[in-house]
């Protein structure tokens, strides 16, 4: 990666920090209800992975999407008012949280259900296919969603037909409450691809430097051969699985220990030592980071509910 | 104009649709290089070839699940299940996708596909091959669901749902696919949400669906044999319900019986029933008769599969109970 990229994804990451910490204070205060699964440590994952794409690439994830959403160039005031419930939402506030979309920036959605985007992302990259298209899918998932069926179906298809898919991981070690230990017969997730004879690889997701690698080596190998893979990515999420999680199953060590690999510091770290920023440019940049987030507040704020109409609207073409 | 059966309407419509549009394709057990398992896809993988004409593994959930995904790209997927009942194991893909994410997303991405099968009580079956479940999806905001009774329906509302840009579920039966019709040759839509008037009378509206509606025809040439009239409406189309139609033949006939092939329970029978009070109850000389099956299983044993079934009798039965009732 050159110098200026890591500094657009330092950058890209601190956003999606400060919006998923916001996104919080504001559940808290009851400005978005429902469901709120933050992304807030996982940053490097969704960076790391999408800016290695295409333009035309497309990406679906879980309903922990609003990072994936950001990573994607999709509009973050469309995206806070969104889960704001407001009209001028990306979704027109129909979705909330766990179903933020993009057409425009390829970004195929999070949902609700668990494992769903391992099926449909099977069948974006079977459209790609069937188009000719030289394209190549993400499909976005936890550790929880490698225990459904629809995983291993689509594993089995993807295989079978060829589907230019990347199958990601993000193994945080927790499906809410449960860890993978207490729930995996096979907790190496990676290795489950021999069953399907696919490839299957692990990565420091902390790490943003590794995880571009490991997706300049693979994206461009999934596009030309059409083999898809599946990519096991270990990270954590600081904040428990959804907003109202008080996390009884983890201990305070334990976060702290994942803390100290931030992936944020780590880029920070980087960039200062190789002379990209200095100590100033640190502080400039969270204050403009800042700015953008606070003016994606305003912006949803501000915003009005959607119209009685709306309620019937766009159920059918 | 050509008589032919209703499953030759079928492969009629899928044959000129993957034609005219390199974005249909077709998927599910069976339907390429065994020919379709009722034979319905017969001859579209030599024409079309494997890339258009998908066998898949037995992964009902995977494969609809991949259908919705192509349909989010604009691709328009066409998935045969064998039977509906093997549509249970695909329902998160259909229910909580499909028919959920244009309203989801504010209208950026909607589901423009079909699944087919065949729906409702065969030959012997036994109870998990012989569901009837349109209600099931007549009850899912989001989906339209139409059943054809007639060839000429058949490959009508099959062109009309292929085109369609929000997910059709398309209900065959199995009993109805060596039946025979005069069919048009031209590129010909049904629309869905019409119901057609199948004969017409003034004394009771019978009002049915799918094979059903063939015996509400057979039941209705013997009333008239004791000079009882009765009008015959085919839905043809549960979801949107054609409810002018309903409306306007009760006004005409003032007794109403509508036939299903379902368990009586929360069934599409019930809805209609429902929206026939909610339409035109000023207008009815007496309550509305249902004739469905009733509240079992699907029984293997031939004689018990025949008590199961709706048949003539038990409608003209309820036409008797109708017109029993003073005006």
């Amino acid at each position: 990666m050159d110098k200026n990229e890591v500094l657009r994804i330092y950058r890209e990451m601190l956003v999606i920090r400060l919006f998923e910490d916001r996104a919080g204070v504001a559940y808290m205060q009851d400005k978005i209800g429902g469901y709120l699964h933050l992304y807030i440590g996982q940053e490097a994952v969704a960076c790391g992975l999408i800016s290695a794409l295409q333009p035309d690439d497309p990406v679906i994830a879980s309903y922990r999407d609003h990072g994936h959403y950001l990573a994607c160039g999709a509009d973050i005031n469309e995206g806070m008012a969104e889960l704001y419930g407001k009209a001028t939402g990306c979704s027109k506030g129909k979705g909330g949280s766990m179903h933020l979309f993009s057409k425009e920036h390829r970004f195929y959605g999070g949902s609700g259900i668990v494992g769903a985007g391992i099926g449909l992302g099977t069948g974006l990259a079977f459209a790609l296919k069937y188009r000719q298209q030289k394209g190549v899918c993400l499909s976005f998932f936890g550790d929880g969603a490698c225990q459904t069926g629809i995983f291993h179906e689509s594993m089995n298809l993807a295989s079978l037909w060829n589907l230019p898919i990347i199958f990601v991981i993000e193994n945080n070690g927790y499906a809410m409450g449960t860890s993978v230990d207490r729930s995996s017969s096979e907790p190496e997730f990676y290795k489950r691809a021999a069953a399907y004879r696919m490839h299957g690889e692990r990565v420091d997701g902390m790490d943003l430097f590794k995880v571009r690698e490991t997706a300049d080596r693979l994206i461009p190998e999934v596009r030309e051969t059409c083999r898809p893979v599946l990519l096991e990515v270990m990270t954590y999420r600081y904040r428990g699985h959804g907003a109202a999680d008080p996390g009884n199953y983890r201990t305070k060590q334990e976060v702290e220990e994942w803390r100290q690999r931030d992936p944020i510091g780590m880029v920070e770290s980087w960039l200062l030592k190789n002379k990209v920023i200095k100590e100033a440019d640190v502080k400039s940049i969270h204050a403009e980071v800042q700015a953008e987030v606070e003016e994606c507040l305003r912006f949803a704020e501000e915003s009005p509910f959607p119209a009685p109409e709306a309620l019937y609207e766009d159920i059918f073409a | 104009m050509p008589v032919i059966t209703y499953r030759e309407a079928l492969r009629q419509a899928l044959f000129e649709e993957l034609e005219r549009d390199p974005e249909v394709f077709i998927m599910g057990e069976e339907v390429a290089q065994y020919q379709g398992t009722f034979r319905v896809t017969e001859g579209l993988l030599d024409k079309f070839g494997p890339q258009r004409v998908v066998d898949t593994p037995i992964s009902e959930e995977g494969f609809t699940s991949l259908a919705v995904g192509a349909a989010m790209m604009g691709l328009k997927p066409i998935i045969e299940f064998m039977t509906i009942n093997f549509s249970i194991r695909a329902l998160d893909a259909i229910v909580n996708h499909a028919a959920k994410h244009r309203y989801m997303s504010g209208g950026q991405f909607g589901a423009p596909m079909v699944i087919r099968a065949p729906n409702g009580k065969g030959e012997r079956l036994a109870a998990q091959h012989s569901h009837a479940l349109e209600s099931w999806f007549l009850y899912m905001s989001g989906l339209k669901v139409v059943l054809p009774s007639t060839p000429a329906d058949a490959r009508g509302l099959l062109k009309a749902a292929i085109r369609d840009p929000d997910p059709v579920i398309f209900l065959e039966h199995a009993a109805l696919y060596s039946t025979k019709g005069e069919v048009g040759t031209e590129d010909e839509i049904v629309p869905i949400g019409k119901a057609a008037v199948r004969r017409e009378g003034k004394h009771v509206s019978l009002i049915s669906y799918s094979r059903m509606a063939q015996m509400c025809l057979r039941a209705a040439e013997t009333l008239a044999a004791e000079g009882i009239e009765a009008e015959v409406i085919d839905l043809r189309t549960l979801a949107p319900m054609d409810e002018e139609a309903l409306r306007a033949t009760v006004a005409r006939t003032h007794r109403a019986v509508v036939v299903t092939e379902e368990n009586p329970v929360c069934s599409a029978a019930s809805e209609i029933t429902k929206r026939i009070y909610g339409l035109a109850f000023d207008e009815l000389d007496a309550p509305v008769e249902l004739v469905t099956g009733p509240d079992t299983p699907l029984p293997y044993s031939r004689p018990l599969e025949r008590q199961w079934a709706p048949d003539e009798t038990q409608i003209i039965e309820a036409v008797r109970r109708t017109l029993a009732r003073a005006s």
